[in-house]
């Protein structure tokens, strides 16, 4: 079993228990998570690939459009999947879901008072390619209330989710934006360590923003790497 | 020793994951990738259903959590390429359910019974549990209460403290053929074995 790559790395993702997330109380468990030694189970995965991304999954900007296009603010959001020794994380398939320009979600239990967008869902997926690159065009998101506290506001966001090359590296995440005030406020993003939580805010990039057209920004993500050992001697 | 990148962290699903990753089984009119349906007449193999349910640290059921598992096939072989024993039957292992659609917030998922998939491990599913609430995902696995004799032997079961097993085991349900119940509890005495992968 690898010691150098692989495991999870509890300095980078936050604990069950966080007491300012207060629906953390009633469903983190309590109990140590008891170690388990890679083998095929683990160093496995669902695989899912171009076959399960329709042409107009990774554009949320037309792919819910009946009559028209979405309102808010169009943007590019890009970047590549590595895993923790540097190498791109190939035709892993991303899923993406999040508010609308307004910070309205389209499930039918948000019952925040925000008009929802008839050409927008907020949902898509796209697969990584040979360098790990994976890119969407969508709306920006808008900031929203929740009842975690006197006065909560989500920061605006993006959800993510990665199957990544094995069970082991799932990962399931969310993407900020870049300055932000409500960071300082909200206990979800702060309750990813101190110096690891920074990775979760993308970075406005000019060269990746399309003139004339929508903002661009960068979003690198890491996912846990294989180790070296080789998986047939740990069956 | 190499500088290693660091990982992303991990953040929760949040309560409105149910039109990005489950859109079919709640309605919506978008796709998703994988369901509660495994396995259809197709794959060969003994047809299991598995039955269950989230509690949390009150004893109440969980509405908005989502179990995704990951299994071998009846012959014990996954549908990846890191497992060099040729192709599997055509089954892709991987089902997702939320716990929103079911009046009594169950999931449900309709399979095959895995094989073993090599060593001494018992026949296992894998289960990855995702919820509003819980920051980083949790791993933990399904076994079967009627592999007495291969559950003994299993190298990971052996890891849990005896008393804790139970939590593991699928128990078969008398009432259907191929039915076995198995819940997931956050919190409490009989609180699931979650593992550090």
């Amino acid at each position: 079993m690898s010691d150098t790559a692989g495991g999870r790395d509890w300095q980078s993702h936050p604990p069950y228990l966080f007491a300012d997330y207060r629906s953390t109380a009633l469903r983190a468990p309590t109990r140590p998570l008891i170690p388990i030694k890679h083998c095929l189970s683990e160093m496995t995965g669902p695989v899912y690939g171009h076959e399960a991304v329709a042409p107009l999954d990774a554009d949320l900007t037309r792919n819910a459009r009946r009559n028209g296009e979405p309102l808010g603010e169009r943007i590019i959001v890009t970047g590549r999947v590595l895993d923790e020794e540097g190498r791109p994380v190939r035709d892993t398939l991303i899923e993406v879901w999040q508010a609308n320009a307004a910070g309205r979600y389209v499930h039918l239990t948000d019952r925040h008072d925000a008009p929802l967008d008839p050409n927008f869902l907020g949902a898509g997926r796209c697969v990584t390619d040979e360098k790990g690159r994976y890119r969407f065009y969508t709306i920006k998101p808008g900031a929203y209330p929740w009842a975690n506290h006197a006065n909560a506001w989500r920061p605006l966001h993006i959800h993510f989710s990665l199957l990544g090359p094995s069970i082991a590296a799932r990962l399931v995440t969310q993407m900020y934006f870049p300055g932000d005030p409500l960071l300082a406020y909200d206990p979800i993003y702060l309750g990813a360590p101190e110096g690891a939580r920074e990775r979760l805010v993308s970075r406005f990039d000019l060269a990746m923003t399309e003139p004339d057209f929508a903002l661009g920004y960068v979003f690198d993500m890491v996912l846990r790497g294989r180790g070296e050992t080789p998986f047939e001697s740990r069956v | 020793m190499r500088d290693l990148l660091k990982q992303t962290p991990s953040q929760t699903v949040g309560p409105y994951f149910a039109y990005g990753l489950t859109a079919r089984q709640y309605g919506y009119p978008n796709s998703q990738i994988a369901d509660g349906t495994l396995a259809d007449e197709t794959v060969s193999g003994t047809r299991i259903r598995i039955l269950g349910c989230v509690f949390d640290g009150e004893d109440a059921p969980i509405p908005d959590a989502m179990v995704e598992i990951w299994q071998a096939d009846s012959e014990g072989r996954y549908a990846h390429p890191a497992d060099g024993r040729g192709s599997n039957t055509g089954f892709r292992g991987f089902g997702r359910q939320g716990t929103g659609t079911d009046s009594r917030n169950r999931f449900l998922f309709d399979t095959v019974k895995p094989g073993p998939v090599g060593g001494e491990a018992a026949p296992h599913i894998n289960v990855i549990l995702f919820m509003r609430g819980l920051l980083s995902h949790a791993y933990t696995r399904i076994y079967f209460a009627d592999e007495s004799a291969r559950n003994a032997a299993d190298p990971v079961l052996a890891s849990v403290p005896a008393e804790r097993r139970a939590t593991l085991l699928a128990q078969p349900d008398p009432s259907m053929p191929g039915l076995y119940r198995w819940d997931i509890r956050m919190q409490g005495e009989r609180e699931t074995v979650f593992f550090d992968l």
